[in-house]
Parts: C-alpha cells; sequence; structure tokens
C-alpha cells in the first residue's frame, strides 16, 4: 500500500483537493482516464445486472463522469453524486449523460426508498474515513452514508465499491459500518498477487444475501491459507545446481511466468521454445 | 437537473421526517432530446410518485397533455409513454432553486446541478 505521503486524502479534503489542475487531469490525462474506465468496467460487470435492460444506477463521487460515460455506454441511466465543484464543471464541460448533484457522501444520501437498481462508486469510499473537519466522525458519517445508501437501493440491488484501502482497520471499519446498515456481502480483491495490479472491490448486497463473486487472478491463492507459510521442498532444488546460474534454467523462467501471470501481466504461452537456447553464432 | 431525478430526491436536512416533494422554483429551464426508450420509462413508472411529477411539469410550465392519473395498462400505450419519457427525461431545470417543503430550507440549482451539500448544524 502507499506510503503516508502519496494519499490525497492526507493532503487535503476531497472538495479542495480536486481543484481545477487536478481536475483537469481526469479530462485529459489518457492513463487516468484508461485505469478508471477498466475499473467502472469491473464495477460494472460485478453488478451482475440484468442482461439487455436499461438500469437507473447511482454514481458516489462520480467526479468528471469518467465511470458514467462507461454507464451510458451500456444503455444506463444514472445519477452522480460528487462533492467537487471543479470536478463537477468538467462533467458539465464533457456534457455527460447522467444527472449531476453536489453533495457529501458522509450527509447521507438524499433518495427516496427503492430508487436505484444499483450503485457503483470509484476510488471514493476511502476520503470517508478521514476526519476533515472537527465536527466529522468517520463512523458515523460512514454509518449515515450506507444507511440513507440501503434504503436508496431496491432490494436485490448491489453497490459496488472500488477503493485504495490504507490499512487493515480501515477495511474493517468501513465493512463493519456496511453490515451494520444492512448490508451482506464482503470484499473483492483482483490480483492479490500483484502490488501494482491489485484492486479492492468492495460488494455489498441490499436485501438479500448473494454469493461473493471471486477476484481476478486469485484462482491459485484460494487454496493456500494465506496468512501461513507452505511447506515445500522446492529449496532443495538448488543444492545440485552448484556453479550455474540459478536464473538461467527452465524452471527458473517457468516459475517467473508463472508469477507474472498471477499479477495479471501479459505473458507469452509456455511453448517447447521457452527457456531454449539459441543456435550458436559465429 | 431532470425531472426523473427531482422525482427521487428529498431533503435530508436534520430533523426533517419526510422532505418530499421539493418545490421547483426555476428561473431557467430547458428541453434536451434524449433517445426514447419505452422499456426503461415502463420500467420506471411504478417506482415513480405520479402527482409530484404532474405537479413538478406543471410547475415548469412542460406538462402539456400529461394526465393527472396514471394510465392503467401504459406499457402497450406509447403514446402515453412518451409523453412520460418527454417530461421524465427530457426536462431540464438548468438554474433556479429546490425548497424542502417542511424547513424550508433552500437548495440552489446552478448550471442544472443542484447542490444538496449541508451546514455543520443541519446534518
Amino acid at each position: 500500500m502507499a506510503s503516508s505521503c502519496r494519499r490525497p486524502e492526507h493532503s487535503a479534503p476531497p472538495d479542495l483537493f480536486y481543484n481545477e489542475a487536478e481536475a483537469k487531469k481526469y479530462s485529459q490525462n489518457s492513463r487516468m482516464i484508461e485505469i478508471q474506465t477498466q475499473m467502472s468496467e469491473r464495477a460494472v460487470e460485478l453488478l451482475n445486472l440484468p442482461e439487455g435492460q436499461s438500469c437507473f444506477l447511482l454514481d458516489v463521487g462520480c467526479g468528471s463522469g469518467l465511470s458514467g460515460d462507461f454507464l451510458s455506454e451500456e444503455g444506463h441511466l444514472w445519477v452522480g453524486v460528487d462533492i467537487s465543484t471543479a470536478m463537477l464543471d468538467v462533467a458539465l464541460d464533457r456534457e455527460v449523460e447522467g444527472d449531476l448533484l453536489l453533495g457529501d457522501m458522509g450527509h447521507g444520501m438524499p433518495f427516496r426508498p427503492g430508487t436505484f437498481d444499483g450503485c457503483i462508486s470509484i476510488s471514493a469510499l476511502q476520503w470517508l474515513c478521514n476526519a476533515d473537519k472537527k465536527s466529522h466522525s468517520p463512523p458515523k458519517r460512514l454509518y449515515t452514508f450506507f444507511t440513507t445508501l440501503y434504503s436508496s437501493l431496491s432490494r436485490g440491488a448491489r453497490a459496488v465499491f472500488q477503493l485504495y484501502p490504507e490499512n487493515s482497520e480501515q477495511l474493517e471499519l468501513i465493512t463493519t459500518q456496511a453490515m451494520r446498515a444492512g448490508f451482506s456481502g464482503g470484499m473483492v480483491v483482483d490480483y492479490p498477487n500483484s502490488s501494482k495490479a491489485k484492486k479492492f472491490f468492495l460488494c455489498l448486497f441490499a436485501g438479500v444475501s448473494g454469493v461473493l463473486p471471486r477476484g481476478l487472478g486469485s484462482e491459485t491463492s484460494d487454496k493456500t491459507v494465506s496468512n501461513q507459510v507452505q511447506y515445500s521442498g522446492q529449496r532443495c532444488r538448488f543444492k545440485n545446481m552448484k556453479g550455474k546460474s540459478l536464473k538461467k534454467g527452465r524452471d527458473w523462467i517457468m516459475e517467473k511466468k508463472e508469477r507474472r501471470r498471477r499479477q495479471g501481466r501479459e505473458v507469452r504461452a509456455d511453448t517447447k521454445y521457452t527457456a531454449r537456447q539459441r543456435r550458436p553464432h559465429f | 437537473m431532470k425531472l426523473l431525478t427531482h422525482n427521487m430526491l428529498t431533503s435530508h436536512v436534520k430533523g426533517v421526517m419526510k422532505g418530499y416533494p421539493l418545490l421547483i422554483k426555476a428561473t431557467e429551464v430547458k428541453v434536451n432530446e434524449v433517445e426514447f426508450n419505452p422499456q426503461f420509462v415502463s420500467r420506471m413508472i411504478p417506482k415513480l410518485e405520479w402527482n409530484a411529477l404532474v405537479q413538478a411539469a406543471e410547475e415548469l410550465g412542460h406538462r402539456q397533455d400529461l394526465p393527472g392519473e396514471l394510465v392503467s395498462d401504459y406499457e402497450k400505450d406509447e403514446e402515453f409513454l412518451k409523453k412520460v419519457h418527454r417530461a421524465l427525461l427530457e426536462v431540464e431545470v438548468i438554474e433556479g432553486c429546490l425548497q424542502c417543503p417542511e424547513s424550508g430550507r433552500e437548495f440552489p440549482i446552478s448550471r442544472g446541478i443542484p447542490n444538496m451539500l449541508l451546514n455543520e448544524d443541519e446534518v
């Protein structure tokens, strides 16, 4: 996880942090746009909406509407809530199709019960864990947010939050408040073996309990208990390799390829040519 | 702000029990063409508070011939769905304010975005 100086929540409250300069990045920086779109794509996949039906969705922390663009593309109608006026201005300039609201998640969602068929939120929830004013109490604000969200969702709807948790206490705080508000569900972690591609999705169900979807790239890690070292006889391999480079053998290359696959990176398929030496050149 | 959003919005000021429907005081209203999706409109109708929609459309002067009562088998009535579609998704409030019927608190709307932020003593 990123060190504290790199976390935007630590530098300023969201309404000040996302100023014109920061908001501009979200309409111009193609890398940021790509990541945001990818995450919204995955979040919508986790929402598990009925196919071929246009739904009415809520986007919490919609910002410049990048996630909303993806929703519109899929044929859904959406309402976006954000606290930063600069970001909403960018959204207006980009002429997003959804309706926008200026609001603070910690004040609760001002909607009638049963309004939305689902809710997504990309990189917004962690902002609630910070007390930016003297009157702010993160657990209380989280609770207000989750209870009002719960009532504004229709029964059987899901809410998917992509978030960057700072530490495990923060995650626990968020999940406890969500459960107190009546949600069921839990965390889905994509690519748990990679530090860069790892993504946390909090997947909540309103009203009904569903089966939690599995994270991408987590197939191999599921079998092992995460906090225990597994016994393996792997080290013995190296005993009879005295004098040879460790990093040139077929085993080492296969292992590296497997490791990279687990991290969700692009890896060439294994063939009979893998780790073979080239013919000698004179 | 579309009337669909208005139909779903409530006032969340501390102490307000219902806070619905919010009164619209519009100074600028625009009509934007939106693609007609009969399936979506008929799915939204059961969720709507019909009287609030008619009243809001009336206040903005865009009621046209929207009936005061909900038609019984609206799924097949395309003419009716088109009228509802127009009121719900095409009429937009650009400037003005929303007023909470209970507390009288006003939420300003600028460039089509209602400001639902609360002060510290209203949370």
